[in-house]
């Protein structure tokens, strides 16, 4: 890398990481600092009841992974590698889940599972993450080529054992980039944990909520903050560590050589794989009983069967309660997931092509693994922490954002970017160089290449990215409830006010903007499916 | 004309390329040859700008180690061809004709043209994963050769594909080669396939030029017992030069060159069974290949004791412990001079 | 190769559309106009339209919302930001947090207009920085219908939740998350002082449920509301039977009125303001009868002003409890963490 070269990487790396010291570093170190002067931070760290808490959260956030994990395999390969009717259907069903609002889930489990609280919090986590399984997993596993495993099969390996020898260590990255995102989800959980956990469970992130919004003990909070901060470290470096042991036992492969562009590879099931076809239909079943749940919920009334929720939804007739209609709020999702979306594919896309190049360039691996790891830090970080960071520093640059609309899709930026991260980086990564090699002395220049080898093979994951963090921004709700937001309500804050309020009405009403929500996150998942099929098509055409 | 003048790669401490100096002349097809790991890979990519290097290379007598990769118009073609997997085999081909900015129908028609030259005429609509290995390195080689770069690098170009396959297009890239007038730089690690496609074939031991040379005086004088080990050279024996005289143990053969010292390096074609043949021993050990039996003779005692490399016909060939003569065949072996 | 630039085009227009027809909020640049005040309040806030266009109207004063939790989350970042404030005048800080306000000086004094016509009867300092808006009383709420059908006489006071005749009957919110829970935790200390934890006892031994939230306790546990649940007696508002009042208008629920706990909500205008006229000008808005009277309806909270009528309906099935338990704001403020945490540990083992 010549000098020049070096400083136009530079410039690319320069936006997300100005992004992340802005919107991130600096309000959690502002506000962890403020406790920090206040005193009292060793005498709570002391204190004692800090362990058991931390203790409950990593260990709730490990077993909420490992339960998404299970049930998220089977659904990518099925999304992946079965050529079956209904799995459009399915690949739209998986990312329901994230999007419902985390009060309206926490509820649902409650009446699911009265009395084992732990249980309930597991399964209420696992159930919005196996979508982050299904979709990173599903991602790179439709890319494999599938004449490895077939060459295993050949070789006389079972169908599991090929499975264990060829596809599962190709897997293997997206599976720990699944895995760390989930882990980092469910260890900052916070509706779930409050509704479910109650006065008995708690995790460093309901006690720092607590801290924060109800006792303003500032050093209490930072205190715990620094714990929930090592721990995610931790698992964080844990998980670095392990991929580069695995890289320098498979350091003679090459991973290009097994990734393709197009994903040809699904065909109909047979054999055993019908059973990781029952177990993904299982999962989904699962997914489904909340889901019908709310939507016959929306339609119950008290006198039988209705639609009043969603006529007054619909006309903005709420008789005063909600200052906007369901459809204004409906809006306000779709413009707030799409700036928040595009920031995210901005940065995320920037941030996943520098790393690229950093992993590439020998001495640089130390610097890569540390950014990856900082962009991954915002989801593992409570977002009462990052909302009260903000109030007490972006007043001081210009054009106070602590009131702005357009802090909502930053803050949600924080949170997509790291999935984008976790989606493009795995494909980016497993390009062969000397693809761009061949491009370039062919006479592409390196921006050309960029576009001819990276962005065209990588472009579908980036349109599921896209599609992925768009449906994440739109269920977001925890990064965003914790800022001074003007009164322009996303669907899901909206469903929270109206579920604060009694009356039937108000039920019906939350409900019935679920249903809109989930229909909403349906239609933008099948408008994305379409361009992608679109452009599959149009990929086969060109075979 | 392709200059490379004291030309060095470093990883850190390592210098995988030391101090390289090498010309090829328009036209011509220069192989660097040498075993894995000895930097001809890395040589190659140094010249056409993958790598960062210390010293010169030069085009035509202009200096490139500020000419970026995109701009070199050199052509590479890799071992495993490295096609576009999102494009079919046309837009493979047209890749670099985009890229230099030609229009569409001239695109067409050069695309058509270069899949004529390497026999694949109609194959432009194909997915490049419906290829089989030799298909694949055909459009690999289609794609660099489109844009008729100022030189074409080739990287182990054939050493992904099975035997036969190799042979076969060994000839046929050969050919092209000469009818394209290309000039070439081709890494391989095999004498055979270098002494096909190259004019001239330069040796590289870590890092460095051993010998260059046409394939064939490399082939027959290796600079040192390395060179000629690697060449093939099993077993080697003391021999002595004069007037124009090389002769050993085994007997004698003409040369060129002073008198003087020298060792011979034996090959299995080196020695033939043969039944008048002048030197006696015994079969120790055997091996079939395809179309010749190669074998391991102790030659008598008298003759030092030796254990040479020879070789017989399939439906003569000896049996193990059986006494055999043997007749040396000059093309078959290598004279090494101090 | 086509197929694939048409993909990214369209991708890229589809975003370009979205942009041009508004689907983001980058093309917005309406600028707040130099009238503008903002409102920082929790997130309950509502108020009806015509009210605000009226006000809007009349003073020439635009009021930008901005919702940040709460009543403790809205005041924590008030005391946070008091030096560099997110607004011109807040609305929602309770009598629970108003004390911490207060001792940090988020607020300037003013005196309101209508300040004497009820609000008054609220005033917490000399000085006048928190006005009273409206009242919100915390109080045990009954299932009519299940004690009806159950032959149970229908308990009246906080003695009676112990009374193991009304086992297992009564869901109440976490004091440590919940607003309401905090309030009847503090309802059952102006109740019987030092005994309070001796009473939680006696309330854990007869089975009391506790939940996190309002929605919880409330909208599922309780059997008087929509979702049916199976505990009759709840921890809810005195203005919440208004609400489950049906087109005959009868309620089903009824609060107790020996069980409320009075919250009041306060409005300030912000020490830090470069807007103050304005800012007094929307605290005497607060205050004026329209929005006085939209209260109730909007926020299901009872006017601070004496003199604005109650809804009809109200009158009848949530009427403002008139012998309400208070603590004084100063002692919340000093002993609110030791009586949750001690109150948590009570209800946990």
């Amino acid at each position: 890398m010549n000098r020049r070269a070096g400083w136009s990487w530079a410039a690319l790396a320069a936006l997300p990481i100005g992004f992340l010291a802005v919107f991130f570093v600096w309000p959690v170190a502002a506000i962890v600092g403020l406790g920090l002067t206040d005193g009292g931070v060793l005498a709570t760290l002391s204190s004692g009841q800090i362990w058991p808490i931390a203790v409950f959260t990593i260990g709730q956030a490990l077993a909420s992974t490992a339960v998404a994990l299970l049930a998220g395999l089977p659904v990518a390969f099925l999304l992946a590698r079965c050529r079956l009717p209904g799995v459009g259907l399915a690949r739209t069903l998986v990312l329901v889940p994230f999007v419902l609002p985390t009060v309206v889930v926490g509820l649902a489990f409650r009446v699911l599972l009265p009395d084992s609280q732990v249980l309930a919090i597991v399964l209420a986590n696992a159930f919005f993450n196996v979508a982050v399984v299904a979709r990173t997993v599903g991602g790179l596993w439709s890319h494999l080529d599938r004449r490895a495993e077939d060459a295993a099969r050949v070789l006389g390996a079972s169908r599991l054992r090929a499975f264990r020898v060829a596809t599962l260590p190709a897997l293997r990255p997206a599976i720990t980039s699944a895995a760390a995102v989930v882990f980092l989800f469910c260890s900052t959980s916070f509706g779930v944990v409050l509704i479910l956990g109650g006065a008995r469970y708690r995790t460093l992130e309901t006690e720092i909520y607590l801290r924060t919004t109800q006792l303003l003990d500032l050093p209490g909070a930072a205190a715990l903050s620094l714990v929930q901060f090592a721990a995610v470290l931790a698992a964080l470096v844990i998980g670095a560590a392990s991929r580069r042991r695995r890289n320098a036992t498979r350091a003679g492969e090459r991973p290009g050589e097994k990734l393709s562009a197009a994903p040809d590879g699904a065909r109909r099931p047979a054999g055993g794989e019908w059973w990781l076809v029952g177990a993904a239909v299982g999962t989904l079943v699962l997914l489904l009983v909340p889901i019908v749940a709310l939507l016959a919920r929306s339609l119950h009334t008290s006198d039988g069967w209705g639609i009043t929720g969603y006529r007054a939804l619909l006309t903005g007739d709420t008789e005063g309660t909600v200052a906007v209609s369901g459809l204004d709020a409906a809006l306000n999702s779709l413009r707030t997931a799409a700036d928040a979306t595009v920031l995210a594919m901005v940065l995320g896309v920037l941030a996943a092509v520098v790393l690229v190049r950093l992993r590439r360039t020998g001495g640089a691996r130390p610097v890569a693994e540390t950014l990856d790891t900082a962009l991954m830090l915002p989801l593992g970080v409570s977002a009462v922490t990052v909302g009260f960071g903000y109030l007490v520093t972006l007043h001081a640059l210009p054009g106070d954002l602590r009131t702005s609309p357009l802090l909502v899709p930053f803050a949600q930026a924080l949170v997509v970017t790291p999935l984008v991260v976790r989606i493009v980086l795995p494909v980016l990564g497993s390009i062969d160089d000397r693809l761009r090699q061949a491009a370039a002395t062919l006479g592409a220049a390196p921006a050309r290449v960029w576009r001819e080898v990276d962005l065209a093979i990588a472009l579908r994951s980036l349109v599921a990215a896209a599609g992925f963090g768009y449906v994440v921004a739109l269920g977001e709700f925890g990064a965003t409830s914790f800022l001074a937001r003007p009164d322009a309500p996303t669907l899901p804050v909206v469903i929270a006010e109206l579920l604060a309020r009694p009356g039937e009405q108000h039920a019906q009403l939350a409900y019935a903007a679920c249903a809109l929500l989930m229909m909403l996150t349906g239609a933008v998942v099948i408008a994305l499916d379409r361009l992608r099929i679109a452009g599959r098509a149009g990929g086969l055409g060109e075979f | 004309m392709l200059e490379i003048a004291g030309l060095t790669v470093r990883y850190g401490e390592f210098r995988a390329v030391s101090e390289v100096t090498l010309s090829v002349a328009d036209g011509e097809v220069l192989a660097l040859l040498g075993p894995s790991g000895c930097g001809k890979s890395t040589l190659l990519r140094a010249v056409a700008g993958l790598e960062a290097a210390q010293g010169a290379v030069r085009w035509d007598g202009a200096e490139l180690s500020g000419v970026p990769v995109h701009r070199r118009g050199f052509g590479l073609v890799f071992q495993d061809g490295q096609l576009f997997p999102h494009r079919d085999v046309a837009g493979n081909i047209a890749f670099g004709l985009r890229m230099s900015g030609l229009a569409r129908a001239e695109r067409e028609s050069r695309v058509a043209e270069l899949l004529e030259l390497v026999g694949l005429a109609g194959y432009g609509a194909r997915g490049v994963r419906e290829l089989s290995g030799g298909e694949q390195q055909r459009v690999a080689l289609a794609r660099a050769l489109a844009p008729r770069p100022r030189l074409l690098l080739l990287d182990e170009p054939l050493s992904a594909l099975d035997r036969m396959l190799r042979d076969q297009l060994a000839g046929e890239l050969a050919e092209l080669l000469r009818k394209t007038g290309s000039t070439a730089l081709v890494v391989t690690h095999d004498h055979d396939e270098a002494a096909t496609l190259a004019d001239r074939v330069a040796l590289l031991r870590a890092g460095r030029v051993v010998q260059t040379g046409a394939p064939e005086q490399v082939w027959c004088s290796p600079a040192d017992e390395w060179a000629a080990g690697f060449l093939g050279c099993t077993a080697f024996l003391p021999a002595r030069v004069r007037a124009g005289e090389a002769s050993s143990v085994l007997g004698s053969f003409a040369v060129a060159g002073p008198d003087g010292p020298a060792t011979l390096g034996l090959r299995p074609a080196g020695l033939r069974v043969a039944e008048r043949g002048e030197v006696a021993g015994r079969v120790v050990g055997r091996t079939n290949r395809r179309d010749r039996v190669e074998l391991s003779v102790r030659l008598d005692e008298k003759l030092g004791g030796h254990e040479v490399p020879a070789q017989s016909g399939v439906r003569t060939a000896p049996r193990l412990g059986e006494e055999v003569r043997l007749a040396l065949d000059p093309d078959g072996v290598a004279l090494v001079r101090p | 190769m086509l197929p694939k630039s048409r993909l990214l085009t369209s991708a890229v227009s589809l975003f370009a559309i979205g942009a041009l027809t508004g689907c983001t909020l980058i093309g917005d640049t309406s600028q707040p106009e130099s009238n503008t005040v903002t409102l920082v309040t929790h997130d309950s806030w509502a108020a009806p339209q015509q009210v605000l266009d009226e006000f809007e109207r009349e003073s020439g004063i635009t009021i930008k919302v901005n919702k940040s939790g709460d009543a403790g989350e809205l005041t924590n970042k008030l005391v946070l930001t008091k030096d560099n404030p997110i607004g011109d005048i807040a609305y929602g800080v309770d009598s629970t947090f108003a004390s911490r306000a207060l001792d940090e000086e988020v607020f300037a004094t003013y005196r309101s207009p209508h300040a004497n016509s009820g609000p008054q009867r609220y005033d917490l300092d000399e000085q006048h920085r928190l006005t009273a808006v409206d009242v919100g009383d915390v109080c045990v709420n009954i299932d009519t219908e299940f004690f009806a059908e159950a032959g149970l006489p229908e308990p009246e006071n906080y003695r009676d939740l112990a009374n193991p005749r009304y086992r297992d009957q009564l869901v109440v919110p976490d004091a440590a998350t919940s607003s309401p829970g905090l309030a009847f935790l503090l309802g059952t200390i102006a109740e019987f002082g030092g005994g309070w934890a001796e009473y939680w006892g006696e309330l854990k031994a007869n089975g009391v449920q506790v939940v996190s939230g309002w929605e919880e306790a409330y909208g599922q546990e309780f059997s008087g509301s929509a979702e049916q649940g199976s505990r009759p007696i709840v921890v809810s508002y005195a203005s919440s039977p208004a609400a489950e009042v049906s087109p005959d208008g009868s309620a089903p629920t009824r609060a107790l009125p020996e069980t409320c706990y009075r919250q009041v909500e306060y409005a300030g205008v912000l020490a830090g303001t470069p807007n103050t006229p304005a800012a007094r000008t929307v605290l005497d808005f607060l205050l004026s009868e329209p929005f006085q009277r939209s209260v109730a309806e909007s926020m299901y909270v009872y006017p601070a002003r004496a003199d604005v009528d109650l809804p009809e309906s109200w009158a009848e099935v949530a009427p403002l409890p008139d012998k309400s338990s208070s603590l004084p704001a100063e002692q919340v403020q000093r002993n609110r963490e030791q009586w949750v945490a001690q109150w948590r540990e009570l209800v946990q083992e």
